[in-house]
């Protein structure tokens, strides 16, 4: 057994709640090895470290960090499949993809996560009221178990441990390579409407009478607005555009694919600069820029899907205290209390820089697996908000209550309880789990600190 | 596992009788708490906090610690990991005062304090940490003292034991650098407390309610020190550099 790497400190994208784990980069050829040096406190593998808390740390255990390479993705065009690499990226993955024709079935507001952890987290994207959740659209599975073996995994092949791992947080196994399905695209381009939504009622009643239209639909509420104005939004909804809607210099290149990271901001930020005053600021001038109503505008695929990405390390800007992201789960038919979460959210005076509105479509068979028909909000906040803490809890019962949950692969703050009240499949998901790694071989701190483990 | 706020889920005090660390437990109690272990040399002295403190979804318990017995000192914090999993905050609140006058006389006695103040905190400080480490969290809180900034003849075997204190804490906080564990130490001046109690005040005298604040703010802010009150960092900025002619002088109480 050779040695492990010293310890490093670990955060998420938020910036909060650190610990110390030994670092180890693997590929597929050595992983089994590696994972076999794991202390009492386990394994863990990590892609790029997008998920806002803990769930890709394991203090005091292994993380290993899985290389991949896009270049090996098998696209297979007829069936519209491309099979590729746990430790893979979507921005990788697109490069190889879009010029020829096809795009990921799902994906986030950011192209810098893995396959291994969309999977893991069963990552949503602005079409899931019409296309559900990644896990709708993964075939197969190649999952690394705890005792060293690989096995095959679909919804017809030990299909419970199929969905245990959509959503399971990594602790199944490792997701060594997947098959995906792909959407075929004409043009690397988008195709958007833009409504204003003058309050909360006028944008909900626009996403329930509209969003079916449309592939991609997303809200951007104005948080800081209250009173009458409570909720005004900007609406955004659109599609892949078709070769025959392509005007201009997107003429000569109808499938050009050049995602730029524009800026990036340095290592150390002493200070936040998301702050109130800025964040009102930004807000307001967002909304005034948005127009009342626009058809049709060309956007590129990352001034659509992956605005943020566009400035590297945004996380920075939050400076040493780190930021929280908020993302519940609301049923339909409970929009009294996704209003009362928002009017409590804008009253309190609790800044968030980007909040987000989405109506989900329907859920797929994953135990753990966050989406489900309803409105999801997802805002972020600087973890140094005074008061910030206890609101969230407060907040965490009026979700619960409703029949609601928090995406995990958000989350940085709630607690077992109000996990096992969310998933009422949890033990379901353990017994799965437990029957395949019966030695608690992974293991994360999301996993300790939200009881998912034991 | 703490989480993004530093709200602890497990909390061990070790002095659980401790006004200063009752103080600092009480105000770490949230939502995402649900255990609480009190460590002190009679456990049925704790009885009454393990009540207060206890409530829906915090358990509460009161195990023995001896600070002068450092042979149990690794097998307690093994004992408490058993029980509650891993600590996410650890306060160190124990030690005794006691009379400068009566120590003059007493080379045992102040060698007991010195035990119990230094070297206990040594012994278990060190178990503490190794369980930090291997857990690859959690914070230490250590309750020094502005008396062993620059000891005072007036209190000297209490204020050198805290010097030692602060040291050893300083040192143990740089070793665990990169590991994710962290050591907050906290250095209030005169408290008014059962320690205290009928002594004439000092000036900038605190309340253990206001030390309590003091360490739980900076516990947030993942400070590595912190002042009781924030005042008192500036005095002994001075005090420090005062000439030891004039410092004997200083009517410091």
């Amino acid at each position: 057994m050779s040695k492990l790497p010293p310890l490093t400190r670990l955060t998420g994208w938020g910036r909060t709640a650190a610990s110390g784990a030994s670092l180890l980069p693997v590929s597929t050829a050595n992983i089994a090895r590696s994972a076999d040096m794991a202390p009492q406190r386990g394994a863990l593998v990590r892609g790029l470290g997008r998920s806002y808390g803990d769930a890709a740390q394991n203090g005091g255990g292994l993380v290993m960090r899985l290389a991949g390479s896009a270049g090996e993705a098998m696209l297979d065009e007829a069936k519209h499949e491309v099979t590729v690499g746990g430790g893979v990226s979507i921005d990788d993955l697109l490069r190889v993809l879009v010029p020829r024709g096809f795009f990921v079935p799902v994906t986030p507001g950011t192209r810098f996560v893995t396959i291994g952890g969309a999977i893991a987290s069963d990552i949503h994207g602005k079409n899931h009221h019409g296309e559900g959740s990644f896990g709708h659209h993964v075939r197969r599975i190649s999952l690394l178990l705890a005792d060293g073996s690989t096995a095959e995994l679909s919804p017809t092949q030990r299909s419970d441990l199929f969905w245990a791992t959509i959503g399971g947080m990594g602790l199944t196994g490792v997701v060594l390579e997947a098959t995906i399905h792909v959407w075929p695209i004409e043009t690397s381009r988008c195709i958007v409407d833009t409504t204003r939504a003058h309050d909360l009622d006028h944008i909900l009643t626009m996403m329930e009478e509209g969003d079916h239209r449309y592939r991609y639909a997303v809200a951007w509420i104005d948080l800081m607005a209250k009173g009458r104005h409570l909720g005004r939004s900007i609406l955004s909804r659109g599609d892949h555009a078709t070769a025959d809607q392509l005007t201009g210099p997107a003429l000569d290149a109808p499938r050009a694919y050049s995602p730029r990271i524009l800026v990036s901001v340095p290592p150390i930020v002493p200070i936040s600069v998301v702050n109130r005053l800025s964040i009102k600021v930004f807000n307001e001038l967002w909304f005034r820029k948005a127009p009342l109503y626009r058809t049709a505008e060309l956007q590129t695929i990352p001034q659509y899907f992956h605005p943020l990405d566009m400035v590297g390390s945004w996380n920075r800007l939050y400076g040493p205290a780190g930021f929280v992201q908020y993302q519940i789960l609301v049923p339909f038919g409970e929009e009294d209390a996704l209003r009362r979460v928002i009017e409590r959210l804008a009253s309190s005076g609790a800044a968030s820089f980007v909040t987000v509105l989405k109506r989900f479509g329907a859920a797929n068979p994953a135990p753990l697996s966050f989406p489900a028909p309803g409105w999801t909000l997802t805002l972020d906040i600087p973890a140094s908000t005074g008061g910030l803490s206890t609101m969230l809890h407060q907040l965490d019962h009026v979700v619960l209550d409703a029949g609601g949950r928090h995406y995990m692969a958000k989350d940085s703050h709630t607690t077992p309880q109000a996990i096992k009240r969310g998933y009422p499949r949890l033990a379901e998901w353990q017994a799965i789990r437990n029957q395949a790694d019966p030695n608690g071989r992974w293991q994360s701190d999301l996993g300790r600190r939200l009881g998912l483990i034991t | 596992m703490q989480n993004a706020f530093g709200e602890p889920q497990t909390i061990l005090l070790l002095g659980g009788t401790s006004d200063i660390g009752l103080a600092i437990v009480g105000q770490l109690v949230s939502p995402t708490c649900r255990s609480i272990v009190l460590a002190c040399r009679n456990p049925d002295a704790a009885k009454a906090h393990v009540d207060t403190l206890g409530s829906d979804g915090i358990t509460v318990t009161a195990v023995a610690f001896d600070a002068e017995a450092y042979g149990t000192h690794a097998e307690l914090i093994a004992d408490v990991v058993a029980k509650v999993g891993d600590l996410d905050v650890v306060v160190m609140a124990f030690g005794v005062l006691g009379e400068q006058s009566d120590y003059d006389n007493d080379p045992v006695a102040a060698a007991k304090a010195v035990s119990i103040n230094y070297t206990g905190s040594v012994s278990v400080g060190i178990a503490v940490a190794a369980q930090l480490r291997q857990q690859g969290h959690g914070r230490l809180v250590v309750l020094s003292s502005v008396a062993g900034e620059r000891v005072r003849k007036t209190n000297f075997v209490y204020g050198s034991s805290k010097a030692g204190l602060d040291g050893f804490a300083q040192g143990l906080g740089d070793a665990l650098e990169g590991t994710g564990a962290k050591v907050l130490i906290v250095r209030p001046g005169f408290v008014h407390s059962a320690m205290t109690h009928g002594m004439k005040a000092a000036p900038f005298a605190t309340t253990p309610d206001k030390v309590g604040e003091a360490a739980v703010a900076g516990l947030r802010r993942g400070r590595r020190t912190v002042w009781a009150p924030g005042i008192l960092r500036y005095v002994f900025i001075l005090l420090r550099h005062v000439p030891g002619p004039i410092f004997r002088r200083l009517p410091l109480g």
